[in-house]
């Protein structure tokens, strides 16, 4: 138990340190290098709790593509750092009030379980009992049965978000030309392409 | 005291012991795919290839290998050093870890995780890391177009790769890699599932920017796209990671499709199973693939590979994966 214990300890510690890096690296690239980094050290800590689909699923999600695109948008933006501190006492508050709210949050959650004994009991027993089923299993018999209908609504929201997103920002530019793949697929040797048999000495006339 | 020797220091030893001769494997393994990619593609080509040094030019891999290291490390002017040369390192160690899970023989695996298909989809899925980093970090125009290129290319190819996948383990019904394989003992996956190994190849062949899709290096276009600014071990790194990656990519493929250790037929050589070798003559396999795909086909333009990727595979694999989930539901196999 002494390797699993110092492991969680320097898994969290490099995650606070991660999250540290975020806010105070003054390269935007690098704050979110060091984002990543977070997420790999939260992943590490699913594991320790014996949630490796979660800690996977946080990998291959966060990590491989939400980081990705994260990175990608901001090497293309070019940020000026300078112009980025400028407004940092205005958006102070803001921040802070938002932060306030997510620690009042999670402070109600925890305290549910204190006040209400039914939540704490619920949370005991949240999944069949995972020494004899693995728990990919055991995540996935509590999402497609108990909470079915909310894991397909949730889906449906992340359906529609999509769409949505896809419709205001896709737009047919007139200017551009693009190239039709089914006219090039669709074109024969016979259209274009004419072998001509020539004899020596002769020429041909086309 | 004894305790601590048993618990702790002696699986750890064992561990370490394992992973050594993982990488040892892997890195000589590497090291003649790239002689051996010179010598196919030079015997397709009707050229000799290498046959200098040593016997039949086998030597050659060692002789290049000596040349990276004594060149000298350039770092252009206004790149982000640390970036610089953490790119290379991630692309080669993420290569490495993946075989952390592989398993190639009956019980010869280093960890065998109930997620093992998950932990290879993460571990390929952070390739890109290396390239985007290099490219941006080289502050080069070409290295940043080829980075960009290779960001999407692999962020589309994930897609119908996560799908395929997930009909493969449907099929099996499990997530761990060892069982995967023994799943397969009646049937190899690649004949009920044929049109998504043809996929899965395609997409790995995207995936680890191999020929027709090796836009981020294309060297008409870019130079060496993200590699341009590179040299000596960095370079070194970069290469070895691409060869690493498809040696990784394909035994994914032989344990997703081809039945991973299983031999054929159930033929036994020596009286027993032989699944090492079964298993390494399977990698061999999916890498001769790889380089004759190489050989032979011309590179693909960037639409035509977007194309591909969003509007034919990605319906494709979707429609056969309800498919699969229809044709299981329906003979009783799942409840």
């Amino acid at each position: 138990m002494i390797i699993a214990s110092l492991a969680f300890y320097l898994f969290s510690l490099m995650a606070m340190v991660g999250a540290l890096n975020v806010i105070f690296q003054r390269n935007p690239v690098h704050s979110v290098l060091w984002l990543i980094f977070t997420f790999f050290n939260a992943a590490g800590l699913f594991v320790l709790l014996g949630a490796e689909f979660v800690a996977m699923i946080l990998v291959v999600v966060y990590v491989g593509a939400v980081a990705v695109l994260f990175l990608f948008v901001v090497m293309m933006l070019d940020i000026n750092i300078t112009t980025m501190r400028r407004g940092f006492l205005t958006y102070l508050p803001v921040g802070a009030l938002i932060g306030l709210v997510l620690l009042a949050e999670l402070a109600l959650v925890f305290g549910g379980w204190a006040v209400a004994p039914a939540a704490d009991a619920l949370r005991a027993a949240p999944t069949p009992n995972m020494a004899d089923i693995p728990n990919t299993q055991a995540l996935g018999q509590i999402l497609y049965t108990k909470y079915a209908y909310l894991f397909e609504v949730s889906g449906i929201i992340l359906l529609v978000a999509m769409i949505g997103a896809i419709v205001l920002t896709h737009r047919r530019r007139v200017s551009s030309r693009k190239q039709s793949i089914e006219t090039q697929v669709a074109r024969r040797p016979s259209d274009t392409l004419e072998v001509v048999k020539v004899q020596t000495g002769r020429g041909v006339s086309l | 005291m004894a305790e601590l020797v048993d618990g702790y220091l002696i699986p750890f030893a064992w561990i370490l012991a394992k992973i050594l001769v993982f990488v040892v494997v892997v890195l000589v393994g590497m090291a003649y795919l790239t002689y051996a990619e010179r010598k196919i593609i030079s015997a397709m080509q009707m050229r000799i290839g290498p046959n200098v040094v040593g016997p039949f030019g086998l030597l050659q891999p060692f002789a290049d290998a000596v040349k990276l290291m004594t060149k000298e490390t350039v770092v252009p002017t206004g790149a982000s050093t640390i970036v610089f040369f953490l790119a290379p390192m991630i692309t080669f160690s993420l290569a490495m870890i993946a075989w952390a899970v592989i398993p190639v023989a009956s019980g010869w695996v280093i960890s065998d995780l109930n997620v093992g298909v998950l932990y290879l989809f993460a571990v390929s899925s952070m390739g890109v890391y290396g390239i985007v980093m290099a490219g941006w970090a080289s502050n080069s125009r070409y290295a940043f177009l080829g980075a960009m290129r290779s960001a999407s290319q692999m962020v589309s190819y994930e897609v119908s790769m996560g799908f395929v996948m997930i009909c493969v383990l449907m099929t099996a019904g499990t997530l761990n890699l060892t069982q995967i394989v023994e799943a397969q003992r009646g049937m190899w996956f690649v004949l009920p599932h044929f049109p998504m190994f043809i996929i899965f190849f395609i997409s790995v062949l995207a995936e680890t920017n191999r020929h027709p899709f090796d836009l981020p290096e294309a060297e008409s276009e870019l130079v060496a796209g993200f590699m341009t600014e590179y040299s000596s071990m960095s370079f070194a790194l970069f290469f070895l990671g691409e060869y690493a990656n498809m040696i990784m990519m394909s035994g994914m493929i032989s344990i997703l499709f081809l039945g991973g250790w299983l031999p054929p037929f159930g033929i036994h050589i020596f009286g027993h199973e032989s699944g090492l070798l079964w298993f390494a003559l399977k990698v061999c396999f999916c890498l001769f693939v790889f380089i004759w795909v190489r050989a032979t086909f011309p590179r693909y333009r960037y639409d035509q590979l977007m194309r591909l990727g969003w509007k034919v595979f990605l319906p494709f694999s979707l429609v056969w994966l309800v498919l699969t989930a229809g044709f299981l539901v329906y003979t009783g196999r799942v409840h």
